[in-house]
């Protein structure tokens, strides 16, 4: 699969989050949009929930069932979760090394 | 989404969580039951899956389908559990392995995945199973005990994550019922153990059922982290 198409659907699930989400903490809908830190909405529940749209959305796509917060995730100096693309790309890493 | 409320209970091939199985479905919910060997209850309310439930694949494929199907899932009644009576020194750490695999990470993995699944409708109720063996300090279960206090602390803890998502957890800690888990129990160790109780009687599935619709009733929504234990323990 291609970094694109991953990177689409973590926008799906933002805009899936949106419409489930409080007002303030609603996402803008881009790959530069912040996840984590000062420049972010999302409380660390929100965080939570997008991930967890996020791995709902890949297993349909590609019937595959990815833990994103897995260890090494946790580990980075720079977390995957930082913005849209970031964890985009960490989750087609992920997709990469499972399939 | 379907308009009919969904309950996913585990362990559901015979005693308290088939007799839990076909009460829920007899009274119109639409009850997904599991269990490791196949079940020959036929409800047109009731499906079952063939899943060992430490098995995250599995379990994580059978939320999937719950979603797919019904989109919601309502209560979770986490009855599958096995049990080790026996002194700790013959206790083979196989046995002491596959009783936590299945009681405290089964009962983990199936909160963990149906939570993910009842956040989306900010409702959720999660009934998990403790057993009076924790709170009498059983002698000859040490393990089973130590298994079930996880559940409780699992319990405990998950009430609070899950609080925001409209999800309660709560625990039934049944006494002794006369099913398959406490037949290898010597009498003598049964007797004892009824004796320690302030009604001295074996529980009935009807018991258990009783406190479970507690948990899962509307105006159960601020009764979250409590453990019920029957018998008066």
């Amino acid at each position: 699969m291609e970094k694109e198409e991953v990177l689409a659907l973590v926008l799906e699930a933002v805009e899936e989050w949106n419409q489930q989400a409080d007002e303030e903490q609603r996402l803008e809908v881009s790959p530069e949009t912040r996840l984590l830190g000062r420049n972010s909405k999302l409380d660390s529940l929100g965080l939570v929930n997008l991930i967890v749209l996020v791995e709902e959305k890949l297993a349909d796509r590609y019937d595959v069932h990815l833990t994103l917060a897995d260890e090494r995730a946790m580990s980075q100096e720079r977390s995957p979760f930082r913005s849209v693309q970031s964890l985009a790309e960490y989750a087609h890493l992920l997709l990469t090394e499972k399939k | 989404m379907s308009a009919t409320t969904v309950m996913l209970i585990s362990g559901t091939r015979k005693g308290i969580g088939r007799s839990l199985a076909e009460t829920y479905a007899g009274r119109g919910w639409q009850v997904i039951g599991c269990s490791r060997k196949p079940s020959d209850f036929d409800h047109p309310n009731y499906r079952h899956f063939c899943l060992d439930v430490n098995d995250e694949p599995a379990v994580q494929a059978m939320l999937t389908e719950i979603r797919k199907t019904h989109g919601r899932l309502d209560a979770l009644i986490n009855n599958a559990g096995i049990a080790a009576l026996n002194h700790a020194l013959l206790t083979p750490v196989e046995t002491a392995r596959r009783v936590f695999e299945t009681n405290v990470i089964g009962t983990f993995l199936l909160c963990r995945e149906a939570a993910r699944l009842m956040q989306k409708r900010k409702f959720g109720r999660i009934v998990n199973f403790s057993s009076v063996a924790v709170p009498l300090d059983l002698e000859g279960e040490a393990v089973y005990a130590a298994s079930k206090a996880a559940v409780e602390t699992l319990t405990r803890i998950l009430a609070r994550e899950l609080a925001p998502l409209g999800v309660t957890v709560n625990a039934i800690g049944p006494t002794a019922v006369r099913t398959d888990l406490v037949r290898a129990v010597p009498q003598e160790k049964l007797e004892a153990l009824l004796a320690r109780q302030a009604i001295p009687r074996f529980g009935e599935a009807a018991d258990i059922l009783n406190v479970i619709d507690f948990f899962l009733r509307p105006e159960s929504g601020l009764i979250t982290g409590q453990v019920i234990y029957l018998g008066g323990v």
